[in-house]
């Protein structure tokens, strides 16, 4: 008799142990995607329009499977010979950057972004929601030294979104 | 010489504009990525507009989707979403904030650092942030907060991106001398799907300026 009840209270506590270690489970689930490893190259963006307007289409795969740090050396050239073919009379731009110097600077494709204040691209600050990148991008492109060059090539005359953003996380507008 | 150059461009033109949109920011980019669950749109990244001790990181990827195709469009297991940030100013991520969907949910870990660099990216430990993706249908973003203070929201968004691309390609291809005004934003009635991220700036080690870029690889 007192051999049965010794064992049932081992029993018992061997049962609280248990329940105890499921308790920590319970505090560091484990994860579903822990360990998951990811190698086939998709997509790579920093600026907007970088790969469509800048690269020869042959290379749209490449320049995405392309680190950001080996993007210069490997497509300088050819983005500044698009540029060239873009605007001829090219000089420099309102960023005060030459040709060479601007094609550099976009052949690393990040955004560069300002963790001190308010964000506009066109201040090279990061890129927000409404910010007209395509104007501030054509400017830069055709706008000549003090951006009034090629008046009728530094802006498409589309400046807002469709839909107004939200004052509130997540900002963008619902869907259509 | 110069004329059977232009009806050429003029041709790629038609095409272009006769098929439908084709690419837009970086809708669309490339053969690999074109019309698939990797397709980036556009990345964004700002200060928040409502907390200046925060930035606000955001993904678009499988854009120019209509109302329609929206309803049956969703994120995919197989795909990482990443977030690659520099804080140095050598264009090599110090810190990646990975995004991986499973089963009704967008997982978010990080900001950390990343196993490696470049190529391949690895999830390691535990999600920081998880979040239920937002149905197309739903009345309100579904938002989540995290213990380190990470705000999630993950689903389908107007894309907030606009652009006339019809008159973009008039003009490379010599159809056209200057841009049409008023333009025509041919984003327009057109969604994303859209990872958005609030973030306290402290997690991100930054000495004022940082470098991002956004990626999308998936598994082997």
């Amino acid at each position: 008799m007192k051999k049965k009840l010794y064992f049932l209270l081992s029993g018992c506590a061997l049962v609280l142990t248990i329940s105890a270690c499921h308790k920590d489970h319970n505090v560091a689930p484990s994860d579903p995607n822990t360990g998951a490893t990811f190698s086939i190259a998709g997509d790579q963006v920093g600026r907007p329009g970088v790969n469509i307007v800048f690269i020869n289409a042959a290379d749209h795969d490449k320049f995405n499977a392309t680190a950001p740090s080996a993007q210069g050396a490997a497509y300088h050239a050819q983005i500044q010979s698009r540029l060239m073919a873009l605007n001829p009379g090219f000089t420099t731009n309102a960023a005060g950057l030459n040709a060479a110097v601007f094609s550099q600077t976009l052949a690393t494709d990040v955004l560069n972004v300002s963790t001190t204040g308010t964000t506009s691209y066109g201040t090279f600050t990061g890129r927000g929601l409404a910010d007209d990148v395509i104007d501030a991008s054509f400017k830069l492109i055709w706008g000549g030294p003090d951006g009034n060059s090629n008046p009728g090539l530094v802006s498409d005359h589309v400046d807002h979104n469709d839909k107004p953003f939200l004052g509130t996380f997540p900002y963008e507008a619902a869907p259509w | 010489m110069k004329k059977t150059r232009m009806v050429a461009a003029l041709s790629a033109a038609a095409l272009l504009l006769g098929g439908g949109i084709l690419w837009a920011s970086d809708h669309g980019d490339a053969p690999a990525v074109s019309g698939k669950s990797t397709d980036i749109t556009d990345l964004y990244v700002y200060q928040s507009p409502v907390n200046a001790d925060k930035m606000v990181f955001t993904a678009n990827v499988q854009g120019l989707l209509s109302p329609t195709a929206t309803k049956t469009a969703g994120f995919d297991e197989n795909t990482l979403i990443e977030f690659k940030i520099d804080n140095t100013g050598d264009n090599v991520e110090d810190l990646v904030i990975q995004c991986v969907y499973k089963a009704g949910k967008m997982y978010i870990y990080g900001p950390y650092k990343p196993k490696g660099t470049g190529t391949t990216s690895t999830i390691t430990g535990n999600a920081s942030a998880v979040v239920d993706v937002t149905p197309y249908s739903a009345t309100a973003p579904v938002v989540t907060t995290s213990a380190n203070g990470i705000t999630a929201f993950a689903g389908p968004r107007d894309d907030p991106f606009f652009f006339d691309i019809g008159a973009y390609v008039k003009v490379v291809t010599g159809a056209a001398n200057s841009f049409s005004n008023p333009g025509s934003d041919s984003l327009a009635g057109t969604n994303v799907l859209s990872v958005v991220l609030e973030l306290p700036k402290s997690l991100l080690n930054s000495t004022g300026k940082i470098n991002v870029w956004l990626d999308t690889k998936t598994k082997n």
